[in-house]
């Protein structure tokens, strides 16, 4: 296996393919060593600057990333926008350039508009670019945590390790994705790489949330919500995304809660060793009921924990190199 | 070299072709059993060692050590492994060797760490595992021990217990498994 991910920007899940994913969920398994030890930092990127750019708000991708910088021993800006020149009116292109012409290694970023990620990384010389979330695009580092923390599970289960048994637990997974899919860019990259990863992918939303691309995507649509919750192996519910204008899209929400919700009624459906997962922050009582939330097969709680190594695996990638240049 | 690293080595899918057995497998038994006797000698006895394999060539030779102490001593000392990919001061020159794990066998605060690998070359390897160490705790001494010397040093290091001293070019290659050592050069297929 020759290191694909090693070296390159971190844009879009289907540009890692599943040996790309596989190798990151791998080096993610070692920094989750790293995260179990009394000290928790290694030197691996001393001496590198890593920049969070954020465009958007954020709690825990911003933090997790910048703590995953920390313990890699990075150094670590992060440009609040807010109080920056962007302010001024400085654009896109001029933030980035000044920020290279700083020399920095790595740049973190997330963005309201899609595709601006792809565009920043055209324009860097030597930094590489890692897409924190591009509007409805793509948010590939939340994909491989989901991917990352049901492989765990899963394995934990099976009584294997995780970090030998590849993507094979995902052969042949049912997995279905509900809500708010139309806004998500989780489910984007969510649904890329379960696919890639062997998974059946079914999505479940109400027709208005669906993208108008869906065709193209590699899914099938529930024609029964409740149907399919009952023969799924992983649920991942979708927060409603307010800020995006889900609400005009339906009735009501407390409409979209009766007939896409994950209420405790419907949890009941789902298989006995069935998971659920939700990519945060939850709106309890929308999309998720709280008891489903606290259930024991909800994931969130485990998700939010390998955001740093997950993050740790992707900076650390994104700054090896894919060449050889000496050996010992 | 372990497999995994030949995998990761260039010229990828190269094989190893040897030129010359340079320690059959009794040789080895033999170097590994008389290297097992200096590591309890030097310590007076067993109390407070720690055998440490850097992966992963190191971690099946550490294992032997730990059975042979079992066999002189009549008891083994705790065993762990060492994964150096995140010390290294070559990040961005090599590609990542993913899959190896590390597993202290507990705080390493006043213990004897004996280091173990299969060759030693560069020793930056060993520089990588010595500040890998420090973030398990204060250890009381660190020890090396190699099955091959095979000289070429870029930094002061010496080993303690040394199975056997090979002098070599920096083209050829040494292959250290449980069978035997052989010298001989990777070839592209």
């Amino acid at each position: 296996m020759s290191s694909s991910a090693a070296g390159q920007h971190l844009l879009a899940i289907d540009d890692l393919g599943s040996e790309g994913i596989e190798e990151l969920l791998e080096v993610a398994e070692a920094f989750g060593e790293v995260e179990r030890r009394s000290v928790r930092k290694v030197p691996t990127l001393k001496g590198k600057v890593v920049a969070s750019l954020f465009f958007e708000e954020s709690t825990r991708t911003r933090l997790s990333f910048e703590t995953a910088a920390k313990r890699l021993s990075a150094d670590v800006l992060s440009l609040a926008v807010a109080s920056s020149s962007v302010k001024k009116g400085e654009s896109l292109r001029d933030t980035v350039e000044t920020i290279e012409a700083m020399g920095i290694d790595a740049v973190v970023l997330r963005h309201k508009s899609a595709g601006a990620p792809h565009q920043v990384a055209r324009w860097v010389n030597r930094a590489r670019v890692i897409n924190a979330g591009d509007g409805f695009h793509q948010h590939p580092t939340q994909a491989l945590i989901d991917l990352f923390t049901v492989r765990q599970e899963l394995s934990l289960r099976r009584g294997q390790q995780s970090e030998r048994s590849g993507l094979s637990v995902f052969e042949g997974l049912n997995v279905l994705v509900v809500g708010d899919i139309r806004h998500s860019r989780v489910a984007r990259s969510q649904i890329q790489a379960y696919a890639l990863a062997g998974a059946i992918v079914t999505i479940a939303s109400p027709g208005t949330l669906l993208p108008d691309d869906v065709s193209s995507w590699p899914v099938t649509v529930a024609e029964n919500f409740e149907d399919a919750l009952r023969s799924a192996d992983i649920v991942s519910v979708l927060r409603m995304q307010e800020e995006r204008g889900s609400g005009s899209f339906v009735p009501s929400l407390h409409e979209f809660t009766a007939t896409f919700g994950m209420t405790e009624e419907r949890s009941m459906l789902l298989k006995e060793n069935a998971l659920i997962t939700h990519p945060g922050p939850m709106v309890r009582g929308v999309e998720i009921a709280s008891r489903v939330a606290d259930d024991e097969r909800c994931l969130v709680r485990k998700q939010v924990a390998n955001g740093v190594p997950i993050r740790m695996a992707a900076l650390f990638l994104a700054l090896s190199s894919p060449e050889e240049a000496s050996r010992d | 070299m372990a497999d995994r690293e030949r995998r990761h080595t260039r010229p990828l899918g190269s094989v190893f072709v040897p030129h010359a057995e340079v320690l059959s497998k009794g040789d080895l038994s033999r170097a590994l059993t008389r290297m097992a006797h200096e590591i309890v000698e030097r310590n007076h006895g067993l109390a407070n060692v720690v055998l440490v394999g850097l992966q992963t060539g190191g971690v099946p030779i550490a294992e032997c050590l730990g059975e042979l102490f079992l066999e002189i001593e009549g008891s083994a000392p705790p065993v762990g492994s060492l994964d150096v990919a995140f010390y290294r001061d070559d990040i961005g020159l090599r590609p990542v060797l993913p899959e190896a794990s590390t597993e202290m066998p507990g705080d390493l605060t006043g213990k004897i760490v004996v280091l173990v690998d299969d060759v030693l070359y560069t020793g930056r390897t060993v520089r990588a595992a010595l500040n890998a160490l420090s973030d398990f705790g204060r250890a009381a001494q660190v020890q090396l021990a190699v099955v091959v010397d095979r000289g070429h040093r870029e930094l002061p290091l010496r080993p303690d217990f040394v199975g056997k001293n090979l002098p070599t070019s920096r083209e050829e290659l040494v292959d250290v498994t449980l069978e035997g050592v052989a010298l001989g050069h990777l070839e592209s297929r």
